[in-house]
């Protein structure tokens, strides 16, 4: 794999009681963002990029270079990486001024000190921090001490951008924003970028295609969008709010692992994932005879306000969730354990195979996306 | 039922510091201070006790990173070992130091044979007595501060291009400096105070060796005022040092 510009990683890391087998690659000036439920592995995997915690196996290498490949004894510490990292709490160094954190890499790289300083007030300026570059980290605010982490890990030049959950502790005020204004210094960042998330909206803001971890393992890979259409478990069909089945298709009858059958307008055979959304459930309170091919049975098993719907939980075969409007809500007398029917027109389900495009069944593919 | 035995415990330990200002020749304060002898001993004190200090900074903070950050076999062995002079009544230690580098000493031997260095009953002599009974305080301290410090600040240092020297100085460093003031203080008042170990390995002579402590012992006998002044020199001292640590003493406690 060298002579790639960008970066291919192989990751194995075994801890105590966990292990990590992800392999990944990012283009020059793309954005890969790394997806995962907590404890998938994810904060392991940036870690052994970051040359903080060696790999057991496999090797990564960045633009060429060969950065940690433990069959042929070579680590590259952390220090000698060419790797920038914003951490999830930033850690800016607190005795430090914004403009010294921004130059502390590139004193680090012997650059004299006027001149670091001069270019890290220019990161500052394009970060439009221009006039907090003498405060100290501690009085300033969420997204502020975000950019300036940013323009820490810029500054030195990295080849890889690794960024640590970069919004979970910014408040959903500044959130969009911050969100926004990432995007836009990514775009100018002609360096490969990782992000590591468990929010899919980051992602689908932020990247250009996804890796999903469970458990250590990749369970889904691909472009942002098709990640989004098209998801092959529980945890990424839960995450784009999708309701997500797997079963085996006849002739457009699909019977659903654990009880059910939905029938899609889709043409498909053998073994199948069917997702529709939640907004395409309509809920009766008595047998529907309307024209939907898919009508069944069940009980609510929960309530929860999304922005301006409600998403109704239901225990049926299969189990289902629905949003609808609160109106709806009181109309039907939705509380939880009250008997309730679910009809989704056959149009609305979705069916596409359970083996990937190139054949292997939930198995990562090898090499860079 | 236990305000009894509080106020005696009070009482105790406030009485006697009450005495000694009490019974302080004030009008006569002034002139004592500025006698021959006393600035003498004064001088010496602090020099001592501020090279001492240094000593203990420059291999102690170097110690504690080791007991702190190395992972080896024996490591708990060596924080015991460390923290012996703690607990070792001090003139223990100024014999045991006199048994190392005396003239016939384990080291001193070869120290008189080929570098005509002899150490016992000199100032350095002072200064090394003072650093093994004061360095422990600074090891323990700058010890448990940098087991308190958040490490990811190195991580993301070591990301940043820093080696490991760099990011010491200028990260590790800076963000343990309140746990290195406070040993070091701790470390100065107690090498200020050093009697037993001094005595014994570095003797008393005027000028040379005779630290404060040491001066205000001999005085007792034949100039008790002079004692006291120095005894409230000391006394002055210890206050200053209380107050710069209140934040980490007083109102760690209170918390």
């Amino acid at each position: 794999m060298t002579g790639v510009p960008g970066l291919a990683a192989d990751l194995r890391v075994m801890r105590e009681d966990f292990s990590l087998e992800v392999d990944l690659g990012i283009e020059p000036g793309g954005v890969l963002a790394l997806l995962g439920p907590n404890g998938a592995g994810k904060s392991t995997a940036l870690q052994a990029l970051a040359g903080l915690v060696p790999l057991r196996g496999g090797r990564i290498t960045l633009a060429g270079r060969c950065l940690d490949d433990p069959g042929a004894g070579v680590f590259v510490p952390a220090a000698e990486r060419a790797i920038g990292m914003v951490f999830q709490d930033y850690l800016l160094f607190p005795h430090l001024s914004a403009v010294d954190n921004v130059a502390f890499g590139l004193r680090a790289a012997r650059v004299p000190r006027r001149q670091a300083r001069e270019q890290a007030r220019e990161w500052l300026e394009r970060m439009g921090l221009a006039a907090l570059a003498d405060a100290k980290p501690g009085v300033l605010s969420g997204g502020q001490a975000q950019r300036v982490a940013l323009a820490r890990a810029l500054a030195p030049g990295p080849r890889l951008l690794l960024l640590d959950e970069p919004l979970a502790a910014l408040d959903a005020s500044t959130k969009m924003e911050v969100r926004s204004e990432l995007r836009r210094h990514l775009a100018d960042f002609n360096g490969c970028t990782l992000l590591v998330t468990h929010d899919p909206l980051d992602a689908m803001v932020l990247a250009d295609s996804l890796v999903v971890i469970e458990d250590g393992r990749v369970v889904q890979r691909g472009r942002t969008a098709e990640v989004a259409r098209a998801p092959r478990t529980d945890y990424v069909a839960r995450l784009v709010g999708l309701n997500l089945y797997r079963g085996r298709a006849t002739g457009g009858r699909i019977a659903i692992e654990g009880g059910g059958v939905l029938v899609t307008a889709d043409s498909c055979e053998g073994e199948v994932f069917a997702v529709f959304p939640p907004s395409a459930v309509v809920l009766h309170r008595h047998r529907p005879d309307g024209s939907a091919r898919n009508t069944w049975q069940g009980r609510v098993a929960g309530l929860e306000q999304h922005a301006d719907t409600m998403r109704v939980q239901i225990e049926a075969a299969p189990a289902v969730l629905a949003d609808v409007t609160a109106a709806a809500v009181a109309d039907l007398d939705l509380t939880v354990g009250a008997p309730v029917w679910a009809a989704v027109k056959a149009t609305e389900i979705r069916c596409y195979s359970t083996l990937d495009s190139d054949g292997c069944r939930s198995a990562p593919a090898a090499g860079p996306v | 039922m236990l305000l009894v035995p509080a106020a005696l415990a009070v009482a105790f330990l406030v009485l006697p510091l009450v005495a000694l200002v009490v019974r302080a020749p004030w009008t006569t304060l002034p002139e004592a201070l500025l006698s021959a002898e006393v600035g003498q001993a004064l001088r010496l004190s602090l020099v001592c006790a501020t090279s001492a200090t240094a000593l203990s900074m420059v291999l102690g903070i170097p110690l504690a990173w080791v007991l702190a950050r190395a992972q080896f076999r024996g490591r708990r062995l060596l924080r015991a070992l460390v923290t012996v002079p703690l607990v070792l009544p001090p003139v223990v230690g100024g014999v045991a130091l006199l048994l190392l580098l005396g003239r016939r000493g384990l080291l001193g031997q070869y120290l008189d044979a080929w570098f005509g260095v002899t150490l016992p009953f000199t100032t350095p002599a002072v200064i090394l007595a003072e650093t093994f009974v004061a360095m422990p305080f600074l090891v323990i301290a700058v010890e448990g501060a940098l087991r308190g410090a958040d490490r990811r600040y190195e991580d993301a240092a070591a990301t940043l291009g820093a080696s490991r020297s760099l990011i010491f100085r200028r990260v590790t460093l800076p963000l343990i400096a309140p746990g290195v003031s406070a040993g070091a203080v701790l470390c100065f008042a107690r090498a200020l105070g050093e009697f037993g170990a001094t005595i014994s390995f570095a003797g008393s002579f005027p000028g040379v060796t005779r630290t404060m402590p040491i001066e205000v012992y001999l005085a007792l006998e034949t100039d008790p005022p002079a004692a006291i002044v120095l005894s409230l020199v000391l006394l002055a001292v210890s206050v200053v040092v209380l107050v710069s640590l209140r934040d980490r003493w007083l109102q760690g406690s209170a918390a």
